[in-house]
């Protein structure tokens, strides 16, 4: 069930203040998730989008990276302007997040319980037995077997797809209106990958969360997203429903990207991948962005960046030949 | 050379001077007493001459000559120990890396032990029993050094085993000898070198210090650390024969930490840990 | 953990014995025997008692095995200095090692860890430049340079405190600054360190995302974290802590075992100091298994692994 809005971002722009200058990773970044719906953010590793949902939080790499402009609308409420103490009060209990790797992503020397516990007696305190019982709950909606038991161990008696349970289960305690998931199956066995997936994808129509579902992989968003936003080089390229983007993909590099998700059945002598590396980001191209790799482009795309047209209902991409194809 | 530490490279560079020209720069010999003229203060100091711009000891000997011969031993005994404990403990890493097996477990827990127990009681042992001289001196801090090159050579020696030009030339009929000495071998002198010089200061406070306990150098030879011990009785009244040692070994060895740092930076960054 | 503490304890034994075995035979083997052992002026009749009670004229492993039964006895032989057992004379000099030994950790710690957690929290902000420098110059001054200094400018100068010997809490302050900087000086480089990279680990930035305070963040989530370096590398400490000991004591005239050691090496008291040896050894042993068992405690990796 898609509802409201629930997260704005406008323009957001995060720059990196680094001795050798001043480095534009999210450069004008826009998108909005409604109630109950997945927004797939797809692109390239280093391409911004993890640096993205840092802005939304607010936990930038200090003091290097910095949000410079833009504004992030929880609910309506810019968090861009908010306190830090305010903004500890939103994080963990509004907006959740699951990092990419299970292994590192859990304080060894705590116990599972101790590191559920703490954030939802943060947000939630009451008598001791309540916050034990709210977070064996949560365990046993991220199907982890024997939750009581699994209270008392330690991150390294876990597998790594339990523990992204866990951490699925930190995310889901507070009940919080978005979850921004980073590549949270990257880093899993293939075998547990799928059963993953289904299982935010469970949580997420139970609760009628949003999801900022991150990943670089085109075959990922098929099965979780209702739209997708692609990133290049710090800009949203490309963006709108799913179904869309994935049958009359407009921008020459998210025709890319599709096409080198290998699909079964299909006899293709060789996978398809894209010539070249991203720019720098310290050295972007004026033009688009894509055009020193685009096989389409021309001399305007490499001297002005295209303007965002509409290539259907809700369907955008910033492209000066939207939908020729490769 | 970004960010070079310019005046640690400045301290590093006198020093060798100092230590190499001593004769040339001492205005008198190091060892030669002169009891007329025992502690006589630095030349700012009330009392002072201009014909010892330092000082002079108990003894009434030239402490600016000392100093500067001390630069010498400080050097000689740097160099020695470092290619003596620092070529034992690269050796011992690359054999016991490359070879592995049970022979690297058993060195290894040789190393472990070695590094268990403080060095300096063996240093100290040695004195006793060889009797004080260079020679021993150089064997107690050779025993300080190795375990520790050892262990961080193993480290580099392991990863490298796994690269393809070693396994390469395995294929190629090599023998282990010839593939420790022509391919391991020259692609660990960086962690060696940073390793060297990391260990320069570690080296001048161990002889320093174990000058001063009377299990160095044999007096009448300038070492910092026996002279410092020479005046420590006498430090309410000359201070200067205990304090100017001192400040010799503290920036010499400043000097040498941040020379190493520097270059561990941009030779070898992963062993920040040391 | 009662698997990892017995293999430590296995460990320590060995040491024990290897450094046993070093002792016994760099002092038959590099000179005699005879003469290390016993005064200048000792007579023929103690000569040839030593030489039958040692069994120093039989094959060395049948000398080792004498040497092994009495060390096990609580045997280690006579100081030639002092004229009495070495075990004993260790014994009336520890206690007074001990009483400083409480004051330097608990000054290293009490230091070094707020200050190398601080200085990694804001790192390049005033703390961090001031206990770098400290750190820098902590490590490259040698101690007993440290205790000099400290003597010339506070008792000498200043007249302020005491510059030797054992006495009331004003005789404490010199030799555990002296001891402690050296302590403080690696802790607090190795917390720090340590400290940068575990900031920067995915499970602090779960625990941001969480909404924890900093002050949780990094007192809770780092602070344990942190510190199992500093266990790890504990013998390294160790050696830094005899040495800094030995020569400490020296400076302060401290009658200590550190002192006494020094006494051994200058007298080449070889017995007392072949004693020494053996006995630190013994209480080395037992502060690293305290230090394995505190740090089975704090990681739950070590702990919990059977």
């Amino acid at each position: 069930m898609v509802g409201d809005t629930i997260l704005e971002v406008r323009d957001l722009h995060t720059h990196f203040f680094l001795r050798r200058g001043v480095v534009k990773v999210v450069d004008g970044v826009s998108f909005s998730l409604r109630r109950g719906e997945v927004l797939g953010l797809v692109g390239e590793s280093a391409c911004g989008k993890s640096v993205t949902a840092l802005s939304l939080l607010r936990l930038l790499p200090q003091p290097a990276a910095r949000t410079v402009g833009g504004e992030v609308l929880l609910d309506g409420e810019n968090l861009l302007t908010k306190s830090s103490r305010e903004m500890r009060r939103i994080r963990g209990r509004k907006i959740a997040m699951i990092l990419q790797d299970p292994q590192t992503s859990l304080n060894p020397v705590f116990t599972i319980g101790d590191q559920l516990c703490e954030s939802i007696a943060k947000h939630h305190p009451g008598k001791a037995a309540t916050v034990l019982e709210r977070a064996i709950e949560a365990l046993r909606r991220v199907k982890l077997a024997a939750p009581e038991q699994r209270m008392h161990q330690y991150p390294h008696q876990l597998s790594g797809g339990m523990k992204q349970r866990v951490v699925g289960a930190i995310a889901i305690s507070c009940t919080p209106q978005v979850m921004i998931a980073d590549e949270p199956t990257t880093a899993l066995d293939v075998t547990i990958q799928l059963q993953y997936l289904k299982l935010l994808k469970e949580l997420q129509q139970d609760t009628d969360m949003a999801i900022l579902f991150i990943t670089h992989d085109f075959g990922v968003v098929a099965k979780m997203c209702d739209r997708v936003a692609v990133m290049y080089a710090g800009r949203i390229v490309e963006s709108g429903p799913v179904r869309q983007v994935f049958d009359n993909p407009a921008h020459p590099y998210t025709q890319a990207l599709i096409a080198s998700v290998p699909k079964m059945r299909q006899r293709v002598g060789r996978l398809y991948s894209i010539d070249g590396q991203p720019p720098e980001f310290s050295a972007l191209p004026d033009g688009c962005r894509f055009a020193p790799r685009c096989p389409l482009a021309d001399a305007r795309c490499h001297t002005t960046y295209p303007l965002s047209v509409a290539v259907g209902s809700a369907h955008t991409a910033d492209c000066w030949k939207p939908g020729k194809s490769v | 050379m970004r960010n070079l530490p310019w005046t640690a490279v400045g301290i590093i560079v006198t020093m060798l001077f100092v230590a190499v020209c001593a004769p040339v720069l001492a205005p008198h010999s190091p060892t030669d007493q002169s009891l007329a003229e025992k502690l006589l203060p630095p030349v700012w100091e009330e009392g002072g001459s201009t014909r010892y711009l330092l000082g002079t000891d108990v003894f009434g000997r030239d402490m600016l000559s000392r100093l500067l011969y001390g630069a010498r031993v400080s050097m000689i005994v740097s160099a020695l120990a470092l290619l003596v404990g620092g070529g034992v403990g690269l050796v011992i890493g690359i054999v016991s890396g490359y070879v592995g097996g049970r022979l690297d477990s058993v060195l290894m827990r040789i190393v472990d032990a070695a590094l268990a127990f403080p060095a300096i009681l063996f240093a100290l042992l040695l004195a006793v029993t060889m009797g004080q001289g260079l020679r021993t001196l150089i064997i107690a801090i050779s025993l300080l050094l190795w375990a520790r090159f050892a262990r961080v050579v193993r480290g580099e020696v392991l990863a490298l085993k796994e690269r393809d030009f070693v396994a390469l030339a395995r294929v190629h009929g090599c023998s282990p000898a010839r593939i420790m000495a022509t391919h391991i071998l020259p692609n660990v002198m960086n962690t060696f070198m940073v390793l060297t010089t990391l260990y320069v200061g570690v080296v001048i406070v161990a002889e320093a210090s174990l000058s001063f306990l009377g299990a160095g150098v044999p007096p009448p030879t300038p070492s910092w650390g026996l002279m410092a011990a020479e005046g420590r009785g006498k430090i309410a009244s000359a201070w200067w024969i205990s304090i100017m040692p001192g400040i010799a070994i503290t920036l010499v060895v400043l000097a040498f930490n941040l020379f190493g740092d520097w270059l561990r930076d941009r030779l070898d960054p992963k062993l920040r840990q040391l | 953990m009662r698997r990892y503490i017995l293999r430590r304890l296995f460990q320590g034994l060995m040491l024990l014995v290897l450094v046993a075995m070093i002792v016994f035979f760099l002092g038959r083997l590099t000179g005699n025997p005879v003469d290390l052992m016993l005064p200048e002026d000792a007579l023929e009749e103690d000569r040839k008692a030593l030489i039958e009670t040692l069994g120093l004229d039989g094959p060395l492993h049948q000398q080792f095995a004498i040497f092994a039964a009495n060390a096990l006895r609580g045997d280690l032989g006579d100081s030639i200095r002092f004229r009495g057992p070495v075990v004993d004379i260790y014994f009336t000099r520890l206690p007074n090692t001990l009483m400083m030994l409480p004051g330097v950790m608990a000054v290293a710690l009490v230091l070094a860890i707020p200050l190398g957690i601080l200085s990694a929290v804001h790192r390049g902000n005033i703390i961090d430049k001031v206990s770098g420098t400290i750190a820098v110059l902590g490590i490259a001054t040698p101690n007993f340079w440290l205790g000099i200094l400290l003597i010339f400018v506070f008792s000498v100068q200043l007249g302020w405190l005491p510059s030797s010997r054992m006495g009331g809490f004003e005789h404490y302050i010199l030799p555990t600054v002296t001891l402690g900087t050296f302590l403080v000086a690696g802790f607090m480089r190795l917390i720090r360190s340590s400290m940068l990279e575990i900031l920067d680990s995915e499970f602090v930035k779960l625990a941001r995302i969480k909404g924890l305070s900093e002050t949780i963040v990094v007192w809770k989530h780092c602070l344990r974290n942190a510190l199992i370096p500093v266990l790890t590398l504990w013998g390294v400490f160790m050696g830094g802590l005899v040495t800094g000991a030995i020569v400490t004591e020296t400076v302060f005239a401290w009658p200590g075992v550190g002192r006494l050691t020094y006494e051994a090496v200058i007298f080449r008291d070889f017995p007392l100091l072949q004693g020494v040896i053996i006995m630190d050894a013994v209480f080395i042993l037992l502060i690293n298994l305290f230090v394995d068992i505190l740090y089975a405690y704090i990681d739950p990796r070590i702990r919990l692994a059977d």
